[in-house]
């Protein structure tokens, strides 16, 4: 990057501070460009076909934007890791020792100094901007969402409470308690509590827990968050693809943690609803509402 | 005014020390020389510990469904893993071992600053390493709620026992310590400098250490504070963190990632700091962009204090766009420093000892851990491998990288300076390349088992979650990067067993250290050459290169400008104050 001045050479034109641009810093800009062009077209254009360097797509609307943004910062790395190692190599292979002449001592360049602090300032600030844009979208809240549920994460398991349509109180309590010995089973087994999700719709959580501080997380909808006592936690989320997906307490929580799983279950809303009217007909024959 | 002092010969000469010898000497010593030796052998045993754990997670997790540990077991050593490595090696290793052996003798100083708070800093830090290990001991086993303890996980209803008290008392003694030494070290940079070394002469170790130190005045007495109000909830029924109490569990986690994050940075900076100098030393050129590198390091100091929060964006309770807009921005003073270190190699004749190889692979390294860092500090995509193997990987590539290959190439580079004796080069070759291998290994594997949904911190995992053949790659890494340690290891055995004596200046150096004998004498210099730059000992050796004066010193009539045009030093003599 100081590839200015051939060697010794005593006006050493790199180190004086450029007044015009002169040839060497027109190169420099367009070499300089280059780079630019790849950081800003590889967010924006980050979008279906992007390449998921091993994440999830999102099975939600909200996993989607997170995968997006993903993507985007992850190719935005790759380009700035991938030239900045290159300067390394280069110097560590061009500039090893063959004999004992003392290199010449330069010590500063200030136009290239200026260039390598403002130049991760602008990244710095698009990576900023998509951030926001892409955090308002996940962190925002639906004024109606089609299901409610209460989410209680406890040592070592989830209870999941059904609120049909908006603040009606009755419901359904799904509770399993995680089995410890159980582990060597599917991850989709039916031993593991179970939350059922009507597809296509969007889904509010109301989260919180009765001792220490747990994580909802499925790793498919690339969303998790803290499950804490004395601070409940509400987000919602617009499923968009049926099937059963893991899910599992991310946040440390004691001995048992690693079994403290449970599954995500999407069906089309005819399924969910037969199932839901199934599941309160039930509980209202045997009256178990605790 | 700066004139050669020679000391008369006999005055600092080794017969000349008096006092005990042997163990005596051992735990009676004040000099900075034998509690900063006493602190990295203390140090790199703890390390060699928390290394063992660690081979013991990795091997539990080579498969599905593992019980070669029990689950209670499992979670103690990932504890203990996480709180020695972090605590008891990274920090202490850099400020207590080679800062505290190596600061003064760059500034030109007989001792530390307060010699006895320097060994009180010490013992504070044996004690404490020794309580928190000695957990194992207990009936109930050691601590097992991580090494960030979170409320109310730590409190004594779920964490009952004398483990994890020991925990909390060792933190609370081993935090002393590191602010003694912060302490120390400050008062030393700022008043026992030598004649001509102003600030910005200070070799950029130095100016690392200095800001480190102050980081640490700034983190840990809110750990301390933290801690001692967590005792108070186990003990004296305070509620501070329960909410049955009408106490707050997330205030354990912004008092403990107050301290966290400048924590992270109290580990690098010294690294930071030592890779500088050998990056300049093995490149026979002097620090590219240097006062640029000094206010970079203001910078991430000053930055650190503002970004804990992107630890806690999954709680809910914090304000996302600043934490993350502060913690994208450390991106920017760290990304001055790899192109002052690629700076500074530029154009250079570059020798690739066993320092300067260590600190290559920490470069390459350190740089992925940097770029999965910055992918963290956005919220959303923090949502998604928040407490995954991908924050695993990612602060393992940054930790790892500063603290081995950082703390390697400091060791190499410095231990010809400690002992006066070499290690071999050849060990030290094999262990950089075994580790640089094993490391790529152990890691890369744990960024895709992140994102396909493995959490930390689980003891086992079912054969149906498609996990084990890269748990598998990672454990085999693993086992690479235990030979690479052995290496060195050897190597220090090696040296111990056959000695090969060290020249006081085997590398060339710039800094001042290398003015004294290896190792130093009991009050570390016989003379000192005169300070012009911030490579004293280069221009002394090498008059016809010297540094070239690059700031407008005063009473010089000569600017930036000029200097650079002409490509020669500043010739107006300067004059010393």
């Amino acid at each position: 990057m100081t590839a200015g001045a051939p060697p010794n050479s005593p006006d050493a034109s790199a180190l004086s501070v450029a007044e015009a641009p002169s040839p060497r810093t027109a190169l420099w800009r367009r070499r300089l460009a280059l780079p630019f062009l790849l950081l800003g077209g590889a967010v924006v254009l980050a979008g279906c076909n992007a390449p998921s360097f091993g994440a999830f797509r999102g099975a939600t609307v909200q996993g989607h934007d997170t995968f997006k943004l993903w993507s985007g910062m992850m190719i935005a790395g790759l380009v700035v890791a991938v030239i900045v190692w290159g300067l390394i190599f280069w110097a560590v292979f061009r500039y090893r020792r063959r004999d004992e002449t003392i290199p010449r001592q330069f010590h500063s360049n200030l136009v290239l100094e200026i260039i390598y602090t403002g130049l991760p300032v602008i990244i710095v600030g698009g990576i900023f901007y998509f951030t926001v844009l892409t955090e308002n979208n996940v962190d925002a809240l639906a004024k109606r969402p089609a299901e409610i549920v209460h989410v209680t994460a406890y040592r070592w398991g989830w209870r999941f409470n059904y609120y049909s349509g908006n603040n009606q109180s009755q419901h359904v309590l799904i509770a399993t308690k995680g089995q410890p010995q159980a582990v060597a089973l599917p991850a989709t087994s039916s031993v593991y509590p179970q939350l059922v999700l009507p597809d296509d719709s969007t889904v509010e959580i109301y989260l919180t827990s009765v001792d220490v501080v747990h994580e909802f997380w499925v790793p498919e909808f690339d969303f998790g968050r803290y499950a804490q006592p004395g601070h409940p936690n509400s987000w919602d989320f617009t499923t968009t693809t049926t099937g059963t997906f893991r899910g599992q307490c991310a946040e440390y929580c004691g001995l048992y943690h690693a079994e403290m799983l449970f599954t995500v279950k999407v069906e089309p809303k005819a399924t969910f609803q037969r199932w839901l009217a199934h599941q309160q007909s039930a509980q209202a024959h045997s009256g178990a509402l605790s | 005014m700066t004139v050669l002092a020679e000391r008369p010969s006999g005055l600092a000469h080794p017969e000349a020390e008096h006092g005990p010898t042997g163990l005596l000497k051992w735990l009676t010593s004040t000099d900075h020389k034998v509690i900063g030796k006493s602190y990295t052998i203390t140090a790199i045993a703890f390390f060699l510990a928390a290394g063992i754990m660690a081979m013991l997670i990795r091997v539990q997790l080579a498969g599905p469904d593992s019980t070669i540990v029990s689950q209670h077991t499992y979670n103690e050593l990932f504890t203990m893993h996480g709180s020695l490595m972090l605590y008891l090696f990274a920090g202490p290793f850099a400020f207590g071992g080679i800062a505290n052996y190596i600061i003064p003798l760059q500034v030109g100083a007989p001792d530390m600053a307060f010699p006895r708070l320097n060994a009180l800093s010490y013992w504070l830090y044996l004690t404490g390493g020794l309580t928190m290990i000695g957990g194992f001991l207990t009936v109930g086993g050691a601590a097992d709620f991580g090494w960030v303890a979170y409320a109310p996980l730590s409190d004594a209803v779920n964490s009952p026992g004398a483990g994890p008290d020991m925990w909390i008392v060792a933190l609370v003694l081993t935090g002393f310590s590191a602010i003694f030494t912060g302490v120390n070290l400050v008062a030393t940079i700022f008043y026992l400098r030598a004649p001509g070394l102003t600030m910005f002469r200070l070799p950029i170790f130095t100016w690392n250490m200095l800001v480190t130190a102050i980081l640490i005045l700034v983190a840990f007495p809110v750990l301390t504070a933290a801690l001692v109000m967590l005792w108070c909830d186990r003990h004296l029924g305070a509620h501070i963190y329960t909410v049955s109490g009408g106490g707050v569990p997330v205030l354990w986690q912004n008092l403990f990632w107050f301290f966290g994050h400048p924590e992270v940075y109290i580990l690098a900076l010294p690294y930071f700091g030592m890779v500088t100098e050998v990056f300049a030393v093995f490149s026979r050129k002097p620090v590219f962009g240097y006062r640029g590198m000094i206010f970079a390091t203001i910078t991430i100091g000053a930055l650190s204090t503002a970004v804990w929060a992107h630890h806690m964006f999954t709680t809910g309770t914090v304000l996302l766009p600043f934490f993350s807009l502060m913690s994208y921005l450390i991106a920017v003073p760290t990304g001055i420093k790899f192109f002052n270190w690629i700076g500074t190699m530029w154009r250079g004749s570059l020798q690739f000892t066993s320092a300067m190889l260590f600190a290559v692979g920490f470069l390459i390294v350190f740089l992925f851990g940097g770029v999965t860092g910055v992918l963290l500090a956005s919220p959303p995509v923090d949502f998604y491998v928040h407490d995954t193997y991908f924050v695993i990987a990612h602060f393992h590539e940054v930790l790892f990288g500063s603290a081995v290959f950082g703390g390697f190439s400091g060791l190499y580079y410095w231990y010809p300076k400690m002992t006066g004796r070499m290690l071999r080069e050849g060990l030290g070759k094999a262990s950089f390349w075994f580790m640089f291998v094993g490391f790529w290994v152990t890691y890369l594997p744990q960024y895709l088992l992140g994102l396909r949904g493995m959490p930390r911190r689980i003891a086992e995992y079912s054969a149906s979650t498609g996990w084990a053949g890269l748990n598998l790659i990672s454990t085999v890494g693993a086992f690479i990067l235990f030979v690479a340690a052995a290496f060195t290891v050897l190597n220090l055995w090696v040296s111990w067993r056959s000695p090969e004596v060290a020249p006081a200046n085997p590398w060339d150096g710039h800094t001042l250290e290398w003015a004294a004998a290896s190792p130093p004498v009991h009050h570390n210099f016989t003379w000192l050459p005169p300070v012009r730059s911030e490579r004293p000992v280069w221009d002394f050796n090498h008059p016809e290169h010297t540094t070239q004066v690059h700031r407008r010193s005063e009473g010089a009539a000569t600017g930036v400008e000029r200097v650079l045009a002409t490509g020669h030093p500043d010739t107006g003599e300067e004059t010393e104050r």
